[in-house]
């Protein structure tokens, strides 16, 4: 819908090109660069490539979330880090305390589901009220004024986190069955690590079947496609809406754990990065679009793990981990830029709210 | 929600919601921190202040939501909501004295319940504490039904005292450099807080004024508006001399400190003009707004850095090179993001934004950026030998700067260029069609954008005398994005409002630290939730959101005065 | 009318000007506080308290209260007052901060800043007013170089200079350990990138090989990439003198790297804390950190740790809590060595009377070792030890009490 400039090219569009096509020029002269010098064996690559994974798949579990809210509501929900950090900071005392009592190395799997039940429990309440009170009231406002909301209500659910707990770290216990590493096909790989990947693939697979199957996911996918036409077929839209929150709520609340799992330590402030990862990878992938931000957070978990030492360390930067922020925009400017809506598209009815 | 069993449950559900409320405050510490301020020396605490707040106004709630069903049921309503927010208290009280809350609470200390329950033992104390809530459900009740003006005076006498008290840090040195005014203190301030005589005066002052404006205020009014054009024009320019000489002599009255803070909100008012033509006007979504600051301080820093030492260029030289530079970073970025729209804009923004900051962060380009140690000893500025290095001096710096920018912008608004911007922002596909140019309205929006940023840029390095790359993260890209909408988006008396509001009170709320930012988060919510169109809004934009309501707004208002 | 009030304005003015001035005459060639009977005697704190880094200056704010309590909260018999601005760890936090205290005359002393680069706007502000200030965790050089300048006069610090603690780290790691290939990692704090800078440079000038200077962001949690670069270089040790939260993800994170299994892991004071066990884990046995040696102080620690957890539910959360308790007995000590008291009760404390007795501490014994000012305002005790972590401190979440080694 009039993202293209009809016929011609216009200077911007050459100039455009030019810097599209000269990052990927030295992107490919860097990795050409670094895998000439060879630094890096095969058994690296593996490595940085697993990294990837098991970084990338919580942020598409979080990812799912603001584009879900995104499809129904057309907002950033600016707070969902904060949905996403108040499940497992609240869980973790669930853990101490089952950590204290031994009970967690007795019946691991048992703990670490209730420690799962818990933090998702929190992050749905959360979600849930966030709704209920910063974005309800103002379905009809012009669409900036959510978004200010949701910047306040992170604030308060962050500052209101650190009064309740503390302003310091804690760290979940260690789950000795998750400990050490597997080799499988004589690749060596860490065992929380494809815990994590497997447990974030079978939770996407719940989501989306849930969403693509159930009625209650059809009644949402109708509600982000037309409001007014949904409320006429019967469905109640405040509803669905709710749904949509809780359903993204119980999903950051569940890669809470798992984040908690590969890296142990929980804080007010942890989720503000992976919140805006997150929301980068939904739109890399194609805001609204639930497999997009799956594969959105694949990716960027990818290039923030292989980037730095595949573009960067053949062109001799120093301390290329220090970009690697900077490599992930850029990959997301250079996708948008050709693909002004995402690597898969975005799914948005047309008329825009 | 007709019918008595309703009041009765609104009652409950607001108390639920006060229990809720001073129970989480409790728990957050900010009872026990606010506690050891005083508002009137050795009888009112500000811990007590913000749990009585709490309520007396949600009790003053309830009132309202039963108002219709008679005094009675209001009474009954006020105390029920009143005694279940101090039972809430009470009941944190008991649970924490039997069980250690501490292991996941660090602020349940028993130190916090024995101030929950006034020092006394538990015994007399936790029916103290439901007693105090009774209280303040009856006074909210007195204060419903007590005639408007008396309810007025009230409530602004008692938060007039209860704010003075809250910044008597801020006001004893203000006061006391007012010469012979400065008495002033010794009368009104104790050692902790607001002597006993003081707080009273001081309220018996406020009601005297408020009393007799009520009465004459009208009165001028009229008197004023049925003055012949002549003498109304003067008073309109009386009225301009006076506001200038004020913004002239401001930073001699109000002392170093508050100096200080109006040289940051003046910052942010650069910042935030410029950031509402790129949303405001022409409503590109842009989070990455602080790119534009960092290019023009570190243009500023590397210009003129004797540390550097590449160019040791005085401030006025390297001004013009830092808007140049924001000008050019305002196109670059400008020309990949023109295709995309809304969100996807605002996250490429974003990107744009961290990755300035990562770039003059990094150890790669540190020879020529300062990497993490920064660049420091950036010259003040100075005109034909006076130097601008206080923030006394800084502020006229800054205010011309404010006054130029606002200039250009309003200029700006009602030229064409202004009109295209606001085309685009309504409706891209229809605003090309009408033969604007897409390519270089945006260009001319983050362009013009970027300039105000660098030259807000430029000043700030120079006032703060060195950079450093934690200072451009992207917070300050949304502080500024917030207060452009609370202000009112679009308007340009908004960003200033809008400043003062979220950038001016939390510096003036620095020393409550770590509950400032709770604060600034609850009241962002409570702001846009009141008021969705901005404190200032826009005169085209409040017609727009309220076109649904005025219609109806007429008829409710003519039924009120029947 | 408009005239009456800008005349009574101009006149205000001109009265308050002279009067201001007629005040600037004092003992003191800075000016005198003044405390009258029974008022308290103002101190104020500039930390960051809020913001990603709050548990820093949480920390340090708790120290400071922690000895005002055992000061019986009274100094001469003047109720203390302690009050404190939020810095927010970056150079206009710290300016705002100083300014506010700067405004107020009644401040005696000021103890902050936390962040370095804090402390290079701020300084210079708080001196204009007469204000000294001890930092319980600046580190960097330049505010106690020799050509700093005198807006920082009225600057001392606590905390240790990078330069002392760089070097030791490398000669230990040379000498004693005997390794020659290094690596170091560092979080873009202004502390952590010199003190990695000040290492790399003296363990180059002993001999030894740097195989990389890799750099991190202090939020990132999958530090496993990072080191996997390291990995190719393969370095005997990895000095990583950054903060809390990034360190403990690199300590957790070093082991499951191939290639690093066996590398000599050695971080610096600003991890050197209970939390940091907490964070790390049983992963952080073995590893090394520099650290002031106060082992001959140990028994005053044990009883600050007490007073903590008593007092706040829970173990320090940072690691500076003993250096701000010790900057504030030390300014204390000199507000007693300097306040003259009058008939009626009331003190008078000289701004630059109170800073010379700052400058001139001298063997005052604190939490974190022996406290001697030079004449620059590096007061912290020089002897830094290395110590090692072992199985049984990780577990009790203390910090070792014995140095593993010693430069001395």
């Amino acid at each position: 819908m009039g993202q293209r400039f009809h016929g011609r090219f216009s200077p911007t569009d050459i100039v455009m090109w030019l810097i599209g096509g000269g990052l990927i020029f030295l992107a490919i002269w860097g990795a050409i660069a670094t895998l000439s010098a060879g630094v890096y064996s095969a058994r690296h690559w593996i490595d940085f490539v697993i990294f990837g994974l098991a970084q990338g798949s919580i942020y598409a579990l979080i990812a799912t979330g603001y584009t879900m809210v995104y499809g129904v509501l057309r907002m950033i929900n600016f707070a969902h880090s904060e949905v996403f950090m108040s499940g497992p900071y609240t869980a973790y005392f669930v853990a101490a305390a089952f950590y204290r009592s031994g009970f967690l190395d007795a019946h691991p799997i048992v703990s670490l589901l209730f420690i799962f039940i818990v933090s998702m429990a929190i992050s749905t309440g959360i979600a849930f009220a966030l709704e209920r009170v910063a974005y309800r009231p103002l379905r009809n406002a012009p669409r900036l004024v959510p978004l200010i909301t949701a910047i306040g209500a992170s604030f308060f659910l962050q500052y209101t986190f650190r009064g309740l707990y503390g302003s310091g770290f804690q760290a979940y216990p260690v789950f000795k069955m998750l400990e050490g590493h597997w080799t499988i096909l004589g690749i060596r790989i860490l065992r929380f690590q494809l815990v994590v990947i497997l447990a974030a693939v079978l939770l996407m697979l719940a989501l989306y079947s849930f969403v693509m199957r159930t009625r209650i996911g059809k009644a949402i996918r109708a509600v982000s496609e037309d409001k007014e036409a949904s409320a006429l077929m019967g469905i109640d839209v405040d509803k669905m809406i709710s749904m949509t929150f809780v359903i993204g709520g119980a999903a950051a609340g569940a890669a809470g754990v798992l984040y908690a799992v590969m890296f142990k330590q929980v804080h007010f402030f942890m989720g503000f990065i992976p919140g805006i990862k997150a929301f980068t990878a939904a739109v890399l992938g194609g805001i609204g679009n639930i497999p997009g931000a799956m594969l959105g957070g694949i990716f960027l978990g990818l290039m923030e793990s292989i980037g730095p030492s595949l573009f960067l360390d053949g062109l001799g930067i120093v301390a290329p981990y220090q970009l690697k922020d900077a490599i992930a925009f850029t990959m997301l400017v250079l996708v948008l830029i050709f693909r002004p809506t995402g690597i898969l598209g975005e799914r948005l009815a047309v008329k825009k709210a | 929600m007709n019918g008595g069993q309703s009041i009765w449950k609104s009652a409950v559900n607001i108390g639920a919601i006060g229990a809720l409320t001073t129970v989480l405050l409790s728990l957050i510490g900010m009872v026990g921190a606010f506690s050891k301020r005083d508002i009137i020396y050795e009888i009112v605490t500000m811990g007590h202040t913000l749990l009585l707040t709490v309520g007396v106004f949600l009790s003053f709630l309830s009132a309202k939501r039963a108002s219709q069903k008679g005094l009675g049921r209001v009474f009954g309503a006020t105390l029920i909501t009143g005694i279940l927010t101090s039972g809430g208290v009470a009941l944190l009280v008991i649970v924490g004295k039997t069980i250690n809350l501490r292991m996941v609470f660090v602020n349940a200390s028993p130190a916090l319940y024995q101030l929950l329950i006034f020092g006394f033992d538990a015994s007399f104390g936790v029916p103290l504490l439901l007693f105090s809530g009774l209280l303040c459900g009856l006074f909210a009740f007195l204060l419903f039904i007590a005639p408007p003006i008396l309810r007025r005076i009230l409530i602004t006498g008692i938060s007039s005292v209860a704010i003075a008290g809250v910044l008597q840090d801020l006001l004893r040195p203000i006061i006391s450099i007012w010469g012979p005014l400065a008495g002033i203190n010794d009368v009104l301030f104790a050692v902790n807080g607001l002597t006993l005589g003081g707080g009273l005066g001081m309220f018996l002052i406020i009601s005297v004024v408020m009393f007799f404006w009520a009465h004459k205020g009208n009165k001028i009014k009229t008197k004023i508006s049925t003055l012949p054009p002549g003498r109304q024009r003067m008073l309109k320019t009386g009225t301009w001399l006076i506001l200038a000489v004020i913004l002239i002599a401001l930073p001699q009255i109000l002392g170093l400190f508050l100096s200080e803070v109006i040289t940051i909100v003046g910052l942010y008012v650069l910042l935030g003009l410029g950031l509402n033509i790129v949303v405001g006007f022409a409503g590109l979504l842009d989070l990455g707004y602080v790119a534009f600051f960092a290019v023009g301080s570190y243009i500023v820093a590397i210009l003129t850095s004797p540390e550097l030492g590449f160019f040791n260029m005085g401030f006025w030289s390297a001004l013009p090179f830092a808007v140049i530079a924001g000008i050019l970073a305002g196109v670059l970025l400008g020309i990949p993001v023109l295709k995309m729209r809304g969100d996807y804009l605002a996250i490429a923004t974003l990107g744009f934004g961290e990755i300035i900051r990562i770039l003059v962060l990094s150890d790669w380009l540190r020879p020529w950026l300062g990497g993490a140690q920064g660049i420091g000893k950036i010259p003040n500025v100075t005109i034909s030998g006076y130097v601008f290095s206080t923030p006394q001096q800084i502020y006229y710096l800054i205010l011309a700067g404010c006054l130029l920018v606002g200039f250009i912008s309003w200029r700006l608004r009602d030229s064409r260029l202004g009109r295209a911007w606001m085309a685009v922002r309504e409706d891209e596909d229809v605003a090309q069609a009408m033969g604007i140019n897409l390519v270089a309205t945006k260009l001319m929006a983050f362009a013009t954008g970027a300039a105000f940023s660098a030259l807000s840029g430029a000043i700030f390095a120079t006032k703060i005398g060195s950079v450093y790359p934690h200072s451009f993260n992207v917070m300050i890209s949304i502080n500024i994005l917030c207060l452009i909408i609370v202000g009112g988006m679009g308007s340009i008396p908004g960003v200033i409002v809008g400043s003062a509001a979220l950038v001016g009170l939390p510096e003036l709320l620095r020393e409550f630290a770590e509950y400032r930012l709770l604060v600034y988060g609850a009241a962002l919510v409570a702001m846009m939730l009141l008021r969705p169109e901005g404190l200032w809004p826009e005169e085209k934009r409040r017609r727009e959101l309220h076109k649904e309501e005025e219609p109806e707004a007429v008829p409710a208002d003519a039924q009120g005065s029947a | 009318m408009k005239r009456t009030f800008a005349l009574v304005l101009a006149l205000t003015f001109v009265i308050g000007i002279a009067v201001f001035a007629s005040n600037a005459q004092a003992a003191d060639p800075l000016g005198d506080v003044k405390i009258k009977k029974d008022e308290p005697i103002h101190i104020a704190y500039w930390f960051v308290v809020a913001g990603p880094d709050a548990s820093l200056g949480e920390d340090t704010k708790r120290g400071v209260e922690i000895a005002v309590d055992d000061k019986g909260g009274k100094i001469l018999g003047h109720p203390i007052k302690l009050s404190g601005q939020d810095t927010g760890c970056n150079a206009e936090g710290g300016q705002a901060a100083a300014t506010k205290l700067a405004s107020d005359p009644t401040i005696v002393a000021a103890i902050g800043s936390n962040c370095s680069s804090e402390a290079k706007p701020g300084v210079p502000i708080l001196w204009k007013a007469g204000i000294a200030t001890v930092s319980p965790s600046n580190t960097a050089p330049y505010l106690t170089d020799p050509k700093r300048g005198p807006e920082y006069d009225g600057y001392l610090r606590t905390a240790h200079n990078d330069k002392v603690q760089g070097a030791v780290a490398a000669q230990f790691a040379f000498k004693k350990l005997g390794v020659k290939k290094a690596a170091t990692i560092h979080d873009g704090s202004v502390y952590a990138e010199q003190l990695q800078a000040v290492f790399a440079e003296e363990f180059k000038k002993l001999g030894g090989t740097i195989t990389s200077q890799e750099a991190v962001a202090p939020t990132d949690t999958d530090m496993r990439p990072v080191l996997t670069k390291i990995a190719t270089g393969k370095p005997e040790f990895i000095y990583y003198p950054i903060f809390i939260a990034a360190a403990g993800h690199i300590t957790r994170q070093v082991k499951e790297v191939t290639g690093l299994e066996k590398t000599n892991l050695m971080s610096a004071d600003g991890a050197f804390s209970p939390d940091f066990y907490k964070a790390a884990g049983e992963t952080a046995v073995g590893m090394f950190h520099s650290s002031p040696d106060f082992s001959a102080f140990a028994g005053g620690y044990k009883d600050f740790l007490a007073k903590h957890q008593k007092k706040y539910g829970e173990k320090p959360i940072a690691p500076f809590h003993a250096h701000a308790y010790d900057a504030a007995t030390m300014v204390f000590a000199a507000i007693e060595k300097v306040a003259v008291k009058g008939k009626d009760g009331s003190l008078t404390i000289g701004r630059k009377a109170l800073r010379d007795a700052l400058y001139a501490t001298k063997g005052l014994k604190g939490l974190t070792g022996t406290l001697n000012c030079d004449k620059f305002g590096d007061c912290a005790d020089p002897r830094i030890a290395v110590y090692q972590q072992t199985a049984e401190n990780i577990k009790k979440l203390e910090n070792p009490q014995v140095p593993f080694w010693k430069p001395y």
